[in-house]
């Protein structure tokens, strides 16, 4: 079965996998977030430890037309340390929620990383030369005893080992009481939006001392709590424009001209639950876990619990389209409640054209769904297809009845490893897919 | 409602999703990184939706005798709407529109923690100095009584008090989250006429200890225990209040309100004999009153 794409059906072949191989998994290296740049030339991980690591595409090599680049490691900063907060006697995790990159404007790269409080610009950038030949300085930079100095030189810049620093250049910090969520830069480049679990409060990245908040739902009394704020994003075209998701199923189209605080949305994209489908879950696996725009800024995808939906932006009654993850699992919400799988917030992204959508399942599965084609494919994150160039094998999940052969029964799958994060390179077909620990890049069948 | 999903395979039932929650809840007090918001309010749901089931199942359970005309509550395969559906009640209706269950009175889940207004039983107040629970309650064992008003169908959902700490203003404030209305009882359907003597076990929120520290089950269980009785001066201030305007009805989410009539349930229908129950209860309440001073200490 041919892999869904667009246009001519591609063909996912497996790249390269990044981190370690052993099974048994340490807490701090576990994935939270997947990012390239906007070049696509830099692909960024963060994790629970706080760690970023960031990996560059190698230059194409003319003589291995065969492939694109590798990614290779680019630079590892520790980003955010754990806190703890007096006050409240909270340990804050340092675990980094999300990552975004700015778009390049100099020589220097720049990204936002948050945690649950604090969100971070970093600005790496490379030093491949150093100045040598001070006159009062030794090389190793003791200083030198002026009465030795005889002569005088000039010093010059002389070539040396790329090293890449990651300094931080601003900390945006205490204006979160809860969970930080999203960021999104606007697409003005100078602002951004941060949201928590009931606020989002709008930065301007140069100014940390201060932010506006444009959404708070926080009720007035906390028993009246009904829903929380679960994901925000700013249009990638209209700057005044940004949509948050919410723990109900629904998103909110906010304009930010209209008032200072945009409690009350422009649009309300809700579908109507259908009530044969009613269960206990039934609140939580319409929970959104993840909103995105297009690139085109038309449409938008959001992800709960067992689908993906498309919407377009001037539509709100329904989705225009919607997918199916793992319908399979809706008769075993009870055990994935025990379990707590039920929590799992997956991501999901569009393909640099907005063809093809992406989502991460259990079992190391990740889905693509082709809008035009309207065909699904199922692909396995393993170290076991890891020869270079081997085309992913499409996988197939046996909801009841007979298994046919090489099909995966729902009850055989792992729920522990699970693929919450996925990025899809914004010009090629180049995806790059966390399992708990491991990266895995993949991209499509170049002949 | 759950169309034969109630043999899901996980040994689900009510009782054991309501033990399940309470138990996330619980755990999620130790968690790494602080309470999760969002996943509570979930879990929230969960047990509410256990709740509703459950007690729907109770009232099927104990009125086996042909219902009233105005059935207070429908059968058990109507969907469940969650709390943000329910609409009030128009004053003064008498008979019980059909339809889905949590748009009727009667409602098998309200949180009801107040005598029917006719009854003139003093309240149990937390704070008090411990007593043992009402020798009411145990007097019906097994009946689990919703008192007088639907919640929040009709305006006036019972009321608890409950300390939240909120964390933008670090203002510790108690809030009461409701009041009684008379009459709205009087004309409500589903007030049948009450076991003599019923009490509503009252359990409180946190901050009504002193100790908001002591996160053991040990200060949970004097929570429970601390069912106090403070008669007039709560009479006198739910009459006070009844003239009030009916809460929004989106007014939902009274997390202390849901887990103190859900366990009350629970207990009353594991136990027969009161002894047992009192001792039950006071397991239930004891990871109670630590997870509801998780939840509200936002």
């Amino acid at each position: 079965m041919a892999g869904a794409g667009g246009g001519n059906d591609i063909q996912w072949c497996f790249s390269q996998v990044k981190g370690a191989v052993d099974d048994d998994v340490a807490e701090a290296d576990i994935i939270s977030t997947v990012e390239f740049n906007h070049s696509g030339e830099l692909l960024a991980t963060g994790d629970k430890g706080g760690r970023v690591v960031i990996f560059q595409q190698e230059q194409e090599n003319k003589t291995q037309s065969h492939s694109r680049g590798e990614y290779n490691v680019y630079s590892t900063f520790q980003s955010h340390e754990p806190e703890f907060d007096y006050l409240k006697s909270l340990e804050i995790e340092e675990k980094i929620n999300k990552i975004r990159w700015l778009p390049q404007k100099n020589a220097a790269q720049f990204l936002l990383s948050t945690n649950d409080k604090t969100i971070k610009l970093w600005k790496i950038s490379e030093r491949d030369k150093r100045p040598e030949g001070y006159n009062l300085k030794e090389e190793d930079g003791r200083y030198r005893d002026p009465t030795t100095v005889t002569t005088l030189r000039v010093p010059v810049f002389r070539p040396m080992d790329l090293m890449v620093e990651a300094s931080p250049r601003r900390i945006f910090a205490n204006a979160h009481t809860y969970h930080i969520n999203s960021i999104s830069i606007n697409s003005d480049y100078e602002t951004y939006l941060s949201a928590d679990d009931l606020r989002i409060n709008l930065w301007h990245l140069e100014i940390t001392d201060r932010s506006f908040n444009i959404v708070d739902i926080k009720p007035a009394n906390m028993e009246e709590l009904t829903e929380v704020i679960t994901a925000a994003e700013f249009h990638p075209n209209s700057c005044n424009t940004f949509v948050y998701s919410s723990s109900k199923g629904t998103i909110r189209l906010c304009d930010m001209r209209a008032s200072a605080l945009c409690d009350r949305h422009s649009k309300l994209f809700e579908e109507p639950e259908d009530p044969s489908n009613r269960s206990f879950f039934s609140e939580i696996i319409s929970s959104i876990s993840d909103v995105k725009f297009s690139h085109s800024g038309r449409y938008m995808m959001t992800r709960d619990y067992l689908s993906v939906k498309i919407w377009d932006l001037n539509m709100e009654n329904r989705p225009v389209e919607t997918y199916q993850v793992h319908e399979y699992l809706r008769s075993k919400l009870c055990s994935l409640y025990e379990n707590d799988c039920i929590f799992d917030k997956f991501e999901c992204c569009w393909n640099g054209s907005d063809s093809v959508v992406m989502t991460g399942s259990y079992n190391n599965f990740f889905r693509m769904f082709d809008r035009n084609t309207k065909r699904d494919i199922t692909l396995e994150a393993s170290r076991e297809n890891n020869k270079p160039r081997t085309v992913l094998k499409p996988r197939k999940v046996c909801a009841s009845g007979k298994r046919k052969k090489d099909e995966i029964s729902v009850d055989s799958l792992d729920f522990n490893k699970k693929i919450l994060h996925t990025a899809w390179h914004p010009k090629e077909n180049i995806i790059a897919v966390a399992t708990t620990n491991n990266l895995y890049i993949f991209q499509d069948k170049m002949n | 409602m759950l169309r034969g999903r109630r043999r899901m395979e996980g040994a689900l039932d009510a009782q054991s999703l309501i033990s399940i929650s309470l138990r996330k809840i619980h755990s999620s007090r130790t968690q790494r990184g602080g309470i999760k918001l969002h996943k509570n309010l979930l879990v929230s749901y969960v047990l509410r939706n256990a709740r509703q089931l459950y007690l729907s199942e109770r009232y099927a359970e104990l009125y086996r005798r042909p219902p009233p005309p105005h059935a207070p509550y429908p059968p058990p395969a109507a969907p469940l709407a969650g709390p943000p559906e329910l609409g009030p009640l128009p004053p003064g209706a008498e008979e019980q529109p059909p339809g889905p269950m949590p748009r009727g009175c009667g409602l098998p889940e309200p949180p009801v923690l107040l005598p029917p207004p006719h009854d003139p039983a003093p309240l149990e107040l937390p704070g008090a100095p411990p007593q043992p629970p009402s020798p009411c309650r145990d007097s019906a064992p097994g009946f689990y009584r919703s008192g007088g008003c639907a919640y929040p169908a009709l305006p006036g959902h019972c009321s608890g008090r409950t300390t939240v700490l909120d964390l933008d203003t670090h203002v510790v404030t108690t809030v009461e989250n409701g009041y009684l209305a008379p009459d709205c009882c009087s004309q409500c359907p589903c007030c049948c006429p009450p076991a003599p003597g019923t009490k509503r076990k009252y359990y409180p929120g946190p901050g009504e200890e002193d100790d908001e520290d002591e996160d053991e089950p040990a200060a949970g269980g004097g929570a429970a225990a601390g069912v106090g009785v403070a008669p007039c001066p709560k009479r006198a201030r739910f009459e006070e209040l009844s003239p009030e305007p009916p809460p929004d009805a989106s007014n939902i989410s009274n997390l202390i309100s849901i887990f103190g009539s859900g366990f009350t349930g629970l207990v009353s229908r594991q136990q027969a004999d009161s002894e047992h129950g009192q001792l039950c209860s006071k397991q239930a309440l004891a990871s109670l009153g630590a997870w509801t001073r998780a939840i509200v200490a936002f």
